[in-house]
């Protein structure tokens, strides 16, 4: 009862918080027994898997599961390893979450900022755009990809996921901004400042949390998507798809150790994002988003 | 001449913002919903393997609703939408009350549950595709430990392995609840709790008559969320089962792309995305609709 704290005011006995911490801690090795499984696993010769215990450590450690998931093994028909995909996936990721982030931070500014009428009807359709199931656009855009010449391709890509990430971006910055004091935008004008002077020398330096949320968000999204990937991929896969192909290859032996390095290769950039910038995204997210 | 320049640029800064705002608008409003409109009337056409506009009226929805493939993923849909969404809610909510009784090492377990969350799903597919597969997961290290009768062949088991999926997909997404109602809670005046508190109420009292109805936004948010991934779950069941064993475990969003992509029927490929739209608009337009009135106000 003495200081005021940030947590609940509940008090718990001794019995109840051993309970709790047991709990909590069962939960704890739940989400970490898949990637306990697939570290462990994927630096043991294939025989240790076959014919030894998954949860077991390696009797013999090996990094040669991970050199053939990234140079040697076998995606689909060609024996080139992940690389080329991951090669892929980057050149993809880069500009989609660039692009679709300064999009969104323009339209965030100018929906709340330059209202208009019938602004609100504008925002709810682009809102909706991002719950779609993308199985009601695939037709039309294979069609249209087609036609443009991008099917196939990175650049493709690229214009699928900026097309289905803005709704997002202008939501994240919508929000964002619109706690923002409009009174100082007011001044500025006043002073005779333009749109984009605006923009640039008020609005832009405090963005810096929403953006991190946004291009955290982006990034996952895109680099975890894999229907658009395997439907637009074409010669120009992203990661997601070569990893599906290499597990899903019915031909040869099942290679589990190269299965579990190509996953975490896959995992990587994303996990690295989590654990680098983790804590930004939550905070970002409480600044602008949840206080809409 | 001076004077119409300036007049020029006032009239530049009016228009600007609009302009700034109208590719983006256009953009939503071909590739969403003029794309939405195009499916829709290929739904209604005899597309093969290349849309064309033949009318056939409602024959596709009657095929489609008369293929026993589609009334798998109907069912199985269901089946797996609802213990995902109540399996997910009701462990997020635990661990986040849990997690809220001033736990020590909170900082250290609060990113092992939501880590899952940034991981692909045929990467969570390919990590629980092995370890559930009886001939090398699972089942086997039992037996190696000794528990010779342990059995768990789910994924291999056309009526289980629907909830294989469940398994996998609540694990990537259930600390994400978590920290949806961990926020929550974190929201709450702790004044209430201590009132209530002085006026005799027991814990599980206070849980259930104050604190989890002033959670009702995060709830609505969660269910919202999941429902929306459910509906959508495409990459897990690829990577986890590919739809089998046979077609157990196809889902509308595999039904769809089956049908389209690889047994060139477009036209029941679309009128099943039609049906896979309806069902997430039902549940996406009020709440927004919500959502963006209360915000005017």
């Amino acid at each position: 009862m003495s200081a005021v704290s940030q947590d609940t005011a509940v008090s718990t006995g001794r019995v109840t918080r051993a309970f709790l911490y047991l709990v909590l801690l069962l939960f704890a090795l739940f989400y970490l027994l898949p990637l306990y499984v697939m570290a462990i696993n994927s630096v043991k010769p294939l025989d240790e898997i076959t014919g030894g215990n998954m949860m077991a450590l390696p009797s013999q450690w090996t990094l040669a599961p991970w050199r053939s998931a990234w140079s040697t093994a076998q995606i689909g028909v060609e024996p080139t390893g992940l690389r080329p995909y991951f090669l892929n996936s980057i050149l993809m990721v880069v500009p989609a979450v660039a692009i679709s982030t300064i999009i969104g931070a323009l339209n965030g500014y100018v929906l709340t900022k330059w209202r208009f009428r019938g602004d609100t009807w504008v925002f709810g359709l682009m809102l909706f755009s991002c719950f779609i199931p993308f199985q009601i656009v695939l037709i039309p855009m294979a069609v249209v990809l087609g036609k443009l010449g991008l099917a196939g391709s990175v650049p493709g890509l690229v214009l699928v996921h900026v097309v289905y990430g803005i709704g997002f971006t202008t939501l994240y910055f919508r929000n964002y901004y619109a706690s923002f004091p409009t009174e100082l935008v007011r001044a500025a004008m006043i002073d005779g400042a333009g749109f984009f002077a605006i923009f640039w020398r008020i609005l832009l330096p405090v963005s810096g949390p929403i953006a991190v949320v946004s291009v955290i968000w982006q990034f996952t999204n895109i680099w975890n998507d894999f229907l658009f990937g395997v439907s637009f991929g074409g010669t120009s896969q992203p990661m997601t798809v070569a990893l599906n192909n290499l597990v899903q290859s019915s031909t040869g032996v099942k290679e589990y150790n190269v299965h579990f390095a190509g996953a975490i290769l896959a995992a990587l950039p994303t996990l690295f994002v989590y654990i680098v910038a983790g804590r930004y995204f939550v905070r970002g997210l409480m600044a602008g988003s949840v206080k809409g | 001449m001076a004077a119409s320049a300036a007049d020029f640029r006032t009239r530049l800064q009016d228009w600007l913002p609009k302009l700034v705002l109208a590719p983006s608008f256009a953009v939503t409003l071909l590739f969403v919903y003029g794309f939405i409109l195009f499916t829709v009337v290929l739904s209604f056409t005899g597309s093969k393997m290349l849309p064309r506009f033949d009318w056939v009226g409602f024959a596709n929805y009657e095929k489609l609703f008369a293929l026993p493939a589609w009334h798998t993923a109907i069912v199985n849909i269901a089946i797996f939408a609802t213990l995902y969404i109540v399996i997910c809610t009701v462990v997020g909510l635990m661990l986040a009350i849990f997690l809220d009784q001033k736990i020590r090492g909170e900082g250290v377990l609060r990113p092992i549950y939501l880590y899952p969350m940034a991981l692909s799903f045929i990467v969570t597919g390919t990590a629980w595709k092995w370890f559930l597969d009886p001939g090398i997961g699972l089942e086997r290290i039992m037996h190696q430990w000794g528990w010779e009768s342990f059995s768990f062949t789910w994924i291999k088991d056309g009526e289980m392995a629907l909830y294989t999926i469940v398994i996998a997909a609540v694990w990537q997404t259930s600390g994400f609840v978590m920290a949806m109602f961990l926020a929550g809670l974190r929201g709450i005046d702790n004044e209430i709790l201590k009132a209530a508190q002085i006026d005799g109420a027991s814990n599980w009292q206070l849980y259930r008559r104050i604190v989890i109805p002033l959670l009702r936004p995060a709830f609505l948010s969660a269910f919202v969320i999941l429902s929306h991934l459910a509906i959508k779950s495409y990459d897990l069941v690829i990577a986890l089962t590919g739809g089998g064993p046979g077609r157990a475990t196809e889902m509308p969003a595999t039904f769809m792309y089956s049908y389209t992509f690889t047994r060139n029927q477009m036209g029941i490929g679309a009128s099943s995305a039609v049906i896979m739209l309806m069902t997430i608009a039902a549940i996406m337009v009020p709440y927004l609709y919500a959502e963006l009135r209360e915000k005017k106000a």
